[in-house]
This record gives structure tokens, C-alpha cells and sequence, in this order.
């Protein structure tokens, strides 16, 4: 707790929760507007894939083709804002020291981490098996009712795919560096699906497994002058939407 | 994904020809090895299109695991257009345009109040036209959480070496099209987008024409 506390010094809130999550595994959670989410890559070549639904109502879903066309975007980092479909603002990047983070690849299957990897059964190889972030989405949307047909174009936290001019994409294996962490303020009630399962474009030669560290804090009030709010007027905007859902009723906090 | 290649099938050849005029839906089956064409009538008018594999309905387009595995942003001939479970629905078999966008998504009522102003949230998009057609085709068991990331045929939008998305002006033009070939029963549901407030349709949005061939005509 003692390095939760210190980052938490220059932040605002204390850090009231801490958790690291080995490579190659998934949690869920919901998480509250007003809170912030601390996402570590202890040692560096981490990936954390991400989905997001209104607890409320888990038709309203993270909308990645929404979130990157309103803020001319084909990168999430630091100022961006993560859509719904019903134009409103999950959360914010409030802080990224990683500069570049996907949206548009999805995730491995089964069948993708056997052909690049090899599969490790759980029964051969136990907590070293090699899990993929397809069925980590469907083993833990299943616990809120969601399916196969819920599954949305996920963020991957700290994995960078580079467009070439005619469209090719490159993974950067350099791009995620030991200690990069990445800062989300929720702006409205959210279940966050995550696991750390690899990158389905990571060429590395064996199955990646590298942890996480959350750490749970109070969010500093929106400022007027608030750089994910300002960043863009279609973010403005994305903010009015969220905030006339909360004051007519959307999640806990109306 | 770049080329372009022109299509031997004759119009007069076609069981089905019908146009969807702009703020309209169009949804069919289609069996495998037929195809279908859509033809921009007038010039850069999105077709916004999802597909569904017709025996389960679960698995259906996917745009990120399209574009993962031709390692390819943009949907050109020979891109095969893949589904969740990595099945292959379709493929471009012939292209006038060159260039297709499937990172876009569809316009939504309330994603126009964000992009463009908070009084056009009553405005008619592309997703209203989805949800009527669902709910008018009940039968297939679809709803709001099968409609996902599609394809913007005629759509140009390119990305940045930086990371930008960019809305450039379109590669299509009047009687441009595309083609693809069923590779297993599909449902296949097009909006003919209605947006009014882009420039990528000089705010005139204009009619899409549908051909089907079955497998056995050419």
C-alpha cells in the first residue's frame, strides 16, 4: 500500500483498493462516476483488454467506432474520452504516460493462441495455462447476463498498432514500457470487463504473461477548465449528455 | 487491400435488383456462393452493412477480427469479411472504388448530438434504420445488442501514420460498386445512410442499388 499511497499523494484521493492481476487472466468489476482507475504495467509489455456497459441498462455499451471518429482518433491516450453508443463518456484518459493505446484489434481466441503459441491446458499446466480474451469476455460477462452477442470492439490498454499509408498494421513490440500506467476518471456508473491476456498481434516467440497493478481512488471534481472535457467540443458535449443522465436518474449517483 | 477489379455478372442476369432509397433498410438472406452487389447510384453515399451468419445468428460480422487478419485497416477485393468466431461470411470478389471503411461505425441519433450539436439528436441515422428493421423482422430473434461495428462501403477514412482518423473526401463516384460472394448462408442488412450533417455525402444523401446473383448465374 505504502506505493499506492505515495502516487497517491499527487492525485487527490487515497488509494483504497489495490490489486494486481497476473498475465493471462480477467476480473470484473463496476465501478461508480467520481471514481479513478490506475492502470500499472509493473514490468513492461503488459496488455489489458477492456469493455465497459451501464450496469443500469448493459444494452448502452463502449462504442469504440463512436469514440474514435468524434475525436478524429484512431489512438486512445491522454484527453480522450470512452464513448457508449448513447453519446455519452464512460470515462476520461485523465493521465497516460504510455502515449498509444488500441482499439481496433480485438482479441485472440483459442484457436489464435494455439497456432501462434501452443496451448497449455489447465490440466497440464494449471494457473500457467494460456488463456485467451475471447473467452475471458465471455466467462465474465456471463456473470451479468451478457453473451456471445454482447461482445463490443474491446480497448487494449499499452499495445500501439501503427497504420502504414496503405493501411497495413504494425504492433510495436517497443511500446510498452515497465512502469507506464494509464489514469481513468469514470463519469458515469460502468462494468468494466478486463483481462491480461496477450495482444492477438503480439509476434513475440512465447505466450506473453505480464501483470497488472489497479489501483481504486476518489476522482478529483470536473473542472470547468478540464483538459478531457475541453480537449474537443464534441467532448463538451459527450459531457453534457452524461451529466443530463445522472440528473435525471441514469445510475446510482442521481 | 488496394486494387480494383470489375465484375463479369450481367444486371440482366440477377434474380433481385431493388433500390434503397437514403434513409431507408434493406435485409435478405442469402445463400452461400451467391452474390450481391451494391452500387452507389449517385456517388459517396454510405452503405452501412452488417452480416450475419444465417444458422447462427451470434456469429456475425466482426470488423476488428476482419481487419486483424488481413492486417489491413481497409476492405478491398479479397478481403474476406469475417465473422466473431473467425468464419469467413463473404469476400470482395469485385471493386470499382478501391477502398472501403469498416473502422467508422454507424451514425446513431445520439452519437450525432456529440459530433455535431446537441439539437440534431431527433435527426434520422443509420441505427434508427437498424432498430426498425429488426423490429419489423422479429422473427430472426435480432435486437440492439446484434448490432455492432459494420462496414461503410463507398466510405473513405483514413488513418494517420500520428494516430488520426481523417474524413477525406470519397474515392466513389456515381455507378461505383462493390461485390461479394457469400461464403455460408448470410443475413445481410444495409442502411442507406440518412445523415445530413457530413460533408463525405456534400449533405445529400442518394440512393444504393442491390443485385443478387445466385450461385448457379453469371
Amino acid at each position: 500500500m505504502f506505493f499506492g499511497m505515495l502516487l497517491a499523494m499527487n492525485w487527490g484521493g487515497c488509494v483504497f483498493y489495490e490489486t494486481l492481476i497476473e498475465g493471462g487472466k480477467h476480473w470484473s468489476l463496476t465501478i461508480r462516476a467520481g471514481l479513478r482507475l490506475r492502470i500499472i504495467d509493473r514490468d513492461g509489455g503488459a496488455n489489458v483488454g477492456m469493455l465497459f456497459y451501464n450496469p443500469q441498462n448493459p444494452l448502452e455499451r463502449y462504442n469504440a467506432p463512436d469514440t474514435l471518429k468524434c475525436q478524429h482518433t484512431f489512438k486512445l491516450t491522454q484527453g480522450h474520452c470512452l464513448y457508449s453508443d448513447m453519446g455519452r463518456i464512460f470515462c476520461s484518459i485523465v493521465e497516460d504516460t504510455a502515449g498509444w493505446h488500441d482499439t481496433v484489434c480485438g482479441n485472440a481466441n483459442r484457436q489464435c493462441v494455439a497456432a501462434r503459441w501452443g496451448e497449455k491446458s489447465y490440466q497440464e499446466c494449471r494457473n500457467e495455462w494460456t488463456q485467451n480474451g475471447h473467452d475471458a469476455f465471455l466467462v465474465e460477462g456471463g456473470k451479468y447476463g451478457l453473451g456471445r452477442r454482447d461482445l463490443a470492439a474491446n480497448v487494449n490498454w499499452f499495445s500501439k498498432v501503427a497504420i502504414a499509408d496503405d493501411g497495413a498494421m504494425q504492433f510495436d513490440g517497443a511500446h510498452a514500457r515497465a512502469g507506464a500506467y494509464v489514469d481513468l476518471r469514470f463519469e458515469m456508473d460502468s462494468l468494466v470487463l478486463l483481462h491480461t491476456c496477450p495482444h492477438p498481434m503480439n509476434p513475440v516467440e512465447y505466450y506473453p504473461r505480464h501483470p497488472v497493478l489497479l489501483q481504486l481512488s476518489e476522482a478529483q471534481a470536473v473542472a470547468d477548465d478540464d483538459l478531457c472535457r475541453n480537449s474537443r467540443p464534441e467532448n463538451l458535449r459527450g459531457f453534457t449528455n452524461t451529466e443530463l443522465y445522472r440528473r435525471t436518474g441514469g445510475g446510482a449517483q442521481a | 487491400m488496394t486494387g480494383t477489379r470489375a465484375s463479369a455478372l450481367k444486371a440482366a442476369a440477377a434474380r433481385l435488383r431493388q433500390v434503397i432509397p437514403a434513409g431507408d433498410y434493406w435485409i435478405d438472406s442469402i445463400k452461400r456462393g451467391a452474390t450481391l452487389r451494391i452500387v452507389d447510384l449517385e456517388g459517396n453515399q454510405a452503405a452501412d452493412t452488417l452480416l450475419f451468419n444465417a444458422a447462427d445468428v451470434a456469429d456475425r460480422y466482426s470488423a476488428v477480427d476482419t481487419i486483424r487478419a488481413q492486417a489491413n485497416v481497409y476492405l478491398s477485393c479479397g478481403s474476406k469479411l469475417r465473422s466473431t468466431a473467425g468464419n469467413v461470411l463473404a469476400e470482395i470478389v469485385a471493386d470499382t472504388v478501391g477502398r472501403h471503411d469498416t473502422l467508422g461505425g454507424a451514425c446513431a441519433s445520439e452519437s450525432n448530438t456529440v459530433r455535431y450539436a446537441l439539437d440534431k439528436r431527433t435527426m434520422h441515422a443509420c441505427r434508427d434504420s437498424y432498430l426498425l428493421a429488426l423490429a419489423e423482422h422479429d422473427h430472426l430473434g435480432l435486437g440492439k445488442r446484434d448490432l455492432s461495428h459494420n462496414i461503410n462501403f463507398f466510405m473513405n477514412v483514413p488513418v494517420t501514420r500520428e494516430g488520426g482518423l481523417t474524413f477525406a473526401d470519397g474515392l466513389s463516384g456515381p455507378g461505383q460498386y462493390v461485390e461479394m460472394r457469400a461464403a455460408m448462408d448470410i443475413i445481410v442488412l444495409i442502411s442507406n445512410c440518412p445523415q445530413l450533417n457530413n460533408p463525405c455525402n456534400a449533405y445529400n444523401p442518394t440512393p444504393l442499388e442491390v443485385l443478387i446473383w445466385d450461385a448457379d448465374v453469371s
